[in-house]
């Protein structure tokens, strides 16, 4: 089917199986391979995209549910060659290992801020308690969320 | 490949579903494509009801409260009317997968997949929930016990679709409890859950309850034999420990891959127990208890 919606601040205007995963449809078919499909079944995050501002798993959806949507991967995260705050604090804080799960979690974090622009650290592991991350403990991902906040960086 | 169809409105949906019958009808998918991933969905053509903005309503209906189907368990936790009306519910969804799953998954959907271990059901039954079923013929309404028939099974005809839940303002009781156990706080499947709605004088006299367990039985585990031994009791840890030991042998949990029949029991027992430390259930109302993170 055809399938209209925003990539990343760009219109796309393709052709797609309707049940095609959006996780496969943006890896496989359009080479934005920053979400990962890690567990296939919601459990993970790292295939956290947002759609219309909000944090979704696209693992968890299907090509024709795109239609009509603002979709932002954590490739559209960024303006230009400025890194996004939230970013730029995962970079300065350490807060990743492996960096599977980076993506996912900085997808998962700009949700969040947007939602609550100020979170307490308690809320942070709230709003991320969606996406698993095996290497760090989480720790440096919590102080990377919440130094994210601070005026000079604020988004 | 599937056909996927998005239909706007309500009329696009009865035409699509009276050509087609037999068509797979999904909501947020959080259970579906799960499925769909293993291979365990045969339908040819799916129908969505994301963009049918009459099913995502939350609102005031002659004195009830009324959830669109398609209502988002985070659209529900935000909106001022549940959250002033019912917190059980409230408490229940804040336990429900993760930020992302409350995001995509809909009330409508946790009915409908009738799990065992569905999170916003024993609220619901706790509520007396009407569940709210239409087809393009006209609708009908059933409570929610006379809705789900087993695990995964629910008493819809072909043609018909959930398109809301309704729930009378439980104004008569002043507590609102619900815990779920799981192996860990977010992303859990219950190992076993309770919803508990009580009045409670200031003295602490129960002058009404009622109780619904999930996870530790085919469908919603109620029971009137223990309301009824509850009621004009105090609430008491002596008269809870009463009732938990009717409670492990009312239920009927079975052995799986995250809990024991017996370690079950024990603990849809042990979760009325925890009311007892609620002595002050209008200061209990107002606050809602923090919601469990990671």
């Amino acid at each position: 089917m055809n399938i209209r919606f925003t990539l990343n601040g760009k219109a796309m205007d393709l052709d797609a199986a309707a049940d095609r995963r959006v996780v496969d449809l943006l890896r496989e078919d359009l080479g934005l391979t920053g979400a990962k499909e890690g567990c296939g079944a919601g459990e993970c995050g790292t295939c956290s995209i947002l759609v219309d501002g909000e944090h979704r798993l696209s693992c968890l959806m299907i090509a024709a549910q795109l239609s009509g949507r603002d979709v932002v991967t954590i490739e559209g995260l960024s303006e230009k060659d400025r890194l996004h705050p939230l970013q730029e604090s995962f970079i300065r804080h350490g807060a990743v290992q492996c960096g599977f799960c980076t993506p996912g979690m900085i997808i998962g974090a700009a949700a969040l801020l947007k939602r609550n622009p100020q979170p307490s650290r308690e809320e942070i592991r709230e709003g991320l308690a969606g996406n698993l991350c095996r290497c760090t403990g989480y720790q440096k991902i919590v102080d990377a969320v919440e130094a994210a906040l601070l005026p000079e960086e604020k988004l | 490949m599937r056909q996927v169809r998005l239909p706007q409105t309500l009329a696009d949906l009865w035409s699509l579903l009276n050509k087609d019958p037999t068509a797979l009808i999904f909501s947020g998918g959080t259970d579906l494509f799960v499925k769909m991933r293993a291979d365990k969905v045969a339908a040819s053509t799916m129908i969505g009801l994301e963009r049918l903005a009459a099913l995502r309503d939350i609102r005031e209906d002659n004195g009830d409260i009324r959830i669109g189907a398609c209502a988002t368990h985070e659209n529900i936790l935000r909106h001022p009317l549940i959250a002033a009306h019912l917190p059980v519910l409230v408490q229940a969804l804040r336990t429900l997968g993760s930020p992302p799953i409350r995001t995509m998954g809909t009330i409508g959907g946790n009915i409908c997949t009738a799990s065992p271990a569905g999170d916003t059901l024993p609220p619901l039954y706790v509520l007396r929930a009407e569940v709210e079923i239409a087809s393009s013929k006209g609708s009908r309404s059933v409570p929610i016990p006379d809705f789900i028939a087993g695990p995964g099974q629910i008493r819809l005809a072909a043609g018909e679709i959930v398109t809301g839940v309704r729930v009378k303002k439980p104004a008569e009781f002043n507590l609102h409890h619900f815990e779920k156990v799981g192996q860990r706080k977010s992303m859990s499947c219950a190992v076993a859950g309770m919803a508990a709605l009580l009045r409670v004088t200031p003295s602490g006299a129960i002058e009404a309850c009622r109780l619904a367990w999930g996870s530790v039985g085919p469908t919603v585990m109620t029971d009137a034999g223990i309301e009824n031994f509850l009621t004009g009791k105090i609430l008491s840890p002596d008269t809870l420990s009463a009732a938990a030991r009717q409670v492990t042998r009312m239920v009927m949990p079975i052995d799986d891959v995250r809990a024991t029949a017996d370690y079950r029991r024990t603990v849809s027992g042990n979760l009325l127990l925890r009311l007892s430390g609620m002595e002050n259930p209008t200061i209990e109302l107002k606050r809602q208890s923090p919601s469990e993170g990671m």
